[in-house]
């Protein structure tokens, strides 16, 4: 498949030296061609250097200041970092932040797996309903969050239906539920991602020799056993790349709340992020809130350091 | 082996299933767009409307200031339009100098790179918030061209050169043969042979761009120049749960990606899957 041999290319390409004969291939055309002028790639370092690794090194440096946005400013050393330890809103914040993107990657990544392997190969509408589970991740998750803020509404939806099972005493106002509301953001990302998590596995199991699967099905394989020790082996690294994107991404989560909850009720929906938006932002506490940014910055980093270890040691 | 059984047509109706309580969301949105003010309370949130009515969309068109969302919507597309023309000519160009350098520093440059995508833009918000405010950048749409095409150009640096190290050097060998200056051999050799990096560059950041909500709240957000996520947002906390006209709002947001994902599905399932598994 197209999208496959695409992707290879640069995992391969960056695992290490390149092979002997792409090298001599490349120094017997050097000898030939110029390809292009190293100058050309100046403006793109440029830029990526100021806007990524410039800001990002001023920022970590604010994070040890008292900073207010505006005027001057005293270097505090970690007393950003002690305040929020001792502040039980941010370490919440902290593990709301670890919840939604652990949460949603386990359960976006079994139903999406689950879709990927329902719709593979033999269905007839397998198309069409690959189109209809993906359309909800190229929306943007702030209008998205406001079609859920409504089926949550205290008037919306699922108070209605309910209401219709005669299960009334059960009705609520979902959001406004301080022990709830985290679990409504959850199943707003779950809602958005799942289409994703099924087009990476899609893609994964179009990789799977087909054959493989006859000759382990006509040995007598049960269908667990077939996908425990056939496919699942073969969809290591789209498992890898899934769950990654996922928790990255997860971590990150700040549109959602904005639009469904702003943080609340009373801060039980509060993340790194939107705690980093109102500190820094809205409080003008650019110090502190480099400090909470340099936090989430670190755990992402992490992660990502983790998934280039993982996805390489399933590659080899 | 794997024939289409009466298991299969089982399988078929059951993922159907799943599919039309998935998309219910979309049902609740369009019938309540479609409501008079009359029935948003009155009438059951699963109910189809009773008298549908138009009303709440022409009502946009009358809004105006931080809420103007048709200004929003023009500010959306010319921002995602002039930051994918600027990935397309940087990421092309970096991408191809660093794909086809042998020396360290091209090496060098593409791990630059690479760590420049994971490094959360949280961050680097800050300072460059005060360095945009410093030379007047922050609430111009130039800025923000500029902005996102320097965010995103390590993704969309990363795609080029992954896609160029998987195409011989042939042709470009071929062009020098025939007299071709290093030029020409960038603009009328390579650059249409990348088509379809350029293709899942152009959907992917342009996706990015178009949604994204974070850096438009704090570098347009009270700006003349919001974006529609933007200017979305602040319409909406205008509107005490007057969902109907939330609604049209939301669908008006919709629209001009949700026709752009069906008429060019195929593109987007790949771009997505290929694009970002690297």
């Amino acid at each position: 498949m197209h999208s496959d041999t695409k992707t290879t290319k640069p995992a391969r390409a960056h695992r290490g030296a390149p092979g002997p004969e792409g090298l001599s291939r490349a120094r017997r055309a050097r000898g030939v061609v110029g390809f292009g002028h190293w100058w050309w790639a100046l403006p793109g370092v440029l830029v990526v250097l100021a806007i990524h690794y410039v800001a990002t090194g001023v920022g970590g440096f604010f994070a040890f200041t008292d900073w207010t946005g505006i005027g001057s400013f005293q270097l505090v050393g970690l007393e950003n970092f002690q305040k929020i330890l001792a502040d039980p809103t941010k370490v919440l914040a902290l593990g709301n932040t670890l919840l939604l993107a652990f949460g949603s990657v386990v359960i976006v990544n079994i139903i999406g797996l689950a879709i990927a392997l329902a719709l593979n190969r033999t269905l007839k509408t397998r198309y069409v309903l690959r189109v209809l589970f993906f359309m909800p991740v190229v929306l943007s998750p702030l209008a998205v969050s406001y079609i859920w803020k409504f089926i949550f509404d205290y008037n919306g939806p699922i108070n209605a239906i309910l209401k219709s099972v005669g299960l009334e005493s059960w009705q609520k106002t979902w959001l406004g539920d301080p022990s709830f509301a985290i679990w409504a953001v959850l199943i707003v990302i779950v809602w958005q991602q799942t289409g994703f998590a099924m087009v990476i596995y899609l893609a994964g199991l179009a990789g799977v020799p087909v054959e493989v699967e006859e000759a382990a099905a006509i040995d007598g394989t049960t269908l667990w056993q077939r996908f425990r020790h056939v496919t699942l082996p073969a969809i290591r690294p789209a498992v890898a790349i899934s769950t990654t994107l996922g928790i990255v991404n997860g971590l990150r989560v700040f549109d959602q709340i904005m639009a469904l909850t702003n943080g609340g009720p009373a801060g039980a929906t509060e993340t790194l992020a939107t705690q980093v938006y109102k500190q820094a932002f809205s409080l003008a506490n650019f110090g502190y809130g480099a400090a909470l940014a340099l936090i989430l910055s670190a755990i992402i980093l992490v992660f990502a350091v983790i998934q280039q270890r993982v996805t390489r040691g399933t590659e080899s | 082996m794997f024939r289409y059984t009466s298991g299969s047509l089982l399988r078929e109706i059951g993922v159907w299933i799943l599919a039309i309580v998935f998309l219910l969301p979309f049902y609740f949105l369009i019938t309540m767009a479609l409501k008079p003010d009359a029935e948003v309370y009155t009438s059951s949130p699963l109910a189809l409307p009773a008298n549908p009515t138009l009303n709440n969309f022409s009502s946009l068109l009358s809004a105006s200031g931080q809420s103007n969302i048709l200004l929003g919507l023009m500010n959306s597309v010319i921002i995602t339009a002039g930051s994918i023309v600027g990935l397309i000519i940087l990421g092309s160009l970096t991408g191809y100098v660093i794909a086809r350098s042998t020396r360290r520093w091209g090496r060098l440059a593409y791990y630059l790179f690479l760590i420049a995508i994971v490094l959360p833009a949280q961050l680097g918000a800050v300072p460059l918030y005060i360095g945009a405010r410093t030379v007047g950048l922050t609430g111009s749409v130039w800025g923000m061209i500029f902005l996102y095409t320097g965010m995103l150009l390590p993704l969309a640096i990363f795609l080029y050169a992954g896609f160029l190290r998987g195409l011989g050097t042939e042709y470009e060998e071929a062009a020098a043969i025939d007299g071709a200056s290093r030029g020409q051999i960038f603009f009328r050799v390579v650059f249409p042979l990348l088509a379809p990096a350029t293709g899942t560059v152009a959907i992917l950041c342009g996706l990015i761009v178009w949604n994204d909500f974070f850096t438009a709240l704090i570098f347009l957000g009270g700006s003349a120049n919001q974006t529609l996520p933007v200017s979305m947002y602040y319409f909406i906390g205008s509107l005490v749960s007057k969902w109907n006209v939330i609604f049209a709002i939301v669908i008006v947001s919709m629209i001009p990606i949700l026709a752009f994902y069906l008429f060019a599905q195929k593109r987007f399932i790949q771009g997505f899957a290929g694009g970002l598994k690297g």
